[in-house]
């Protein structure tokens, strides 16, 4: 892209660098944040958010540097894909990771699950010294 | 197997979007290559018999728009947020788990929820209680109680913008009442 050069495709440059750029940058947020977190559970939040709208601004700067329609389904089909698994690993790690108390429960400044899970607990644990599924 | 059968009504929408996924990674959409991906479609939704998806047969455009571009703003807000915690406090990041009770009991609609919220700010979701429809999160940066309610108040917020989207009629009379309340 020569300095002087004006009209669509000087701006198409400049847009996908600026998303190109603003995409590594989300990427590298993510990884900061897998770092510099103290649990699991809040390294799933820099494992989900930014790297979600990163791969997005990746694909929409490959989009317009390709210049071809055909290619914009592929990307949106990527994305879509991206956006129903992403939330799906990150509760089933995130649910395991609570019941294998991989947490730090001091920085929680509420829980609102773990009576639940306690509740939980104790109910198979009654039913498994009676050996009667039935009760309740 | 005996499952119930679902109407071709029903089923169309996951059709169209295996047509869409076909017709995308040929990168060829001339009739004659979607037509061949709607019999491919409809054999693999045959052999590969699913749950149906129970839809409430509405879907309201007008709602869906204006959703999804708020929906890609919040997106870029959590990802911005979520780089600053992790560039500004890291280790002494503050969180909770917060249950939130959705109003409806639609399989659909639950999940969609989780989805929206585990990708906007602060929020994931850690576990879910189908018989209740309580959903159980986790939230990044919550210090204080008024936190906590701000969080609720949001997803309940987001459910609503989708039982607008997508609800059963009874679920849209039981918001738009919440609403002029």
């Amino acid at each position: 892209m020569s300095p002087d050069a004006t009209g669509m495709d000087y701006w198409v440059d400049l847009v996908s660098a600026v998303f190109m750029v603003v995409g590594a940058v989300m990427s590298l947020g993510a990884a900061i944040g897998l770092l510099r977190f103290p649990d699991l559970l809040s390294r799933m939040h820099a494992a989900t958010k930014p790297q979600v709208l990163g791969l997005f601004l990746l694909l929409a700067a490959i989009g317009l540097q390709m210049r071809t329609w055909w290619v914009w389904p592929v990307l949106v089909v990527a994305w879509i894909f991206q956006l129903l698994t992403v939330p799906v690993s990150a509760h089933m790690v995130g649910r395991a990771g609570y019941r294998t108390k991989h947490l730090h429960r001091e920085l929680l400044t509420s829980d609102e699950l773990e009576a639940v899970v306690q509740k939980a607990a104790a109910k198979t644990a009654r039913e498994d010294d009676s050996g009667d599924g039935s009760k309740k | 197997m005996s499952r119930r059968r679902i109407s071709l009504r029903q089923e169309l929408p996951l059709l169209v979007w295996l047509v869409i996924v076909w017709g995308a990674l040929w990168q060829d959409f001339s009739p004659g290559n979607l037509l061949f991906g709607a019999l491919l479609a409809v054999a693999v939704a045959r052999l590969f018999y699913l749950p149906p998806v129970e839809l409430s047969g509405r879907f309201n455009v007008l709602y869906a728009v204006p959703f999804a571009l708020v929906f890609l703003a919040k997106v870029v807000v959590a990802s911005a947020q979520v780089l600053y915690l992790a560039v500004v406090r890291g280790p002494r990041v503050k969180n909770a788990v917060v249950a939130v009770t959705l109003r409806s009991h639609q399989d659909l609609l639950v999940t969609a929820t989780g989805h929206v919220i585990s990708l906007i700010p602060g929020s994931l979701v850690v576990e879910v209680d189908r018989s209740t429809s309580t959903l159980y999160l986790h939230a990044l940066n919550i210090s204080s109680a008024a936190d906590v309610d701000n969080l609720k108040k949001e997803v309940r917020a987001i459910e609503a913008g989708l039982i607008r989207i997508m609800g059963t009629k009874e679920e849209l009379d039981a918001v738009r009442l919440e609403a002029s309340a």
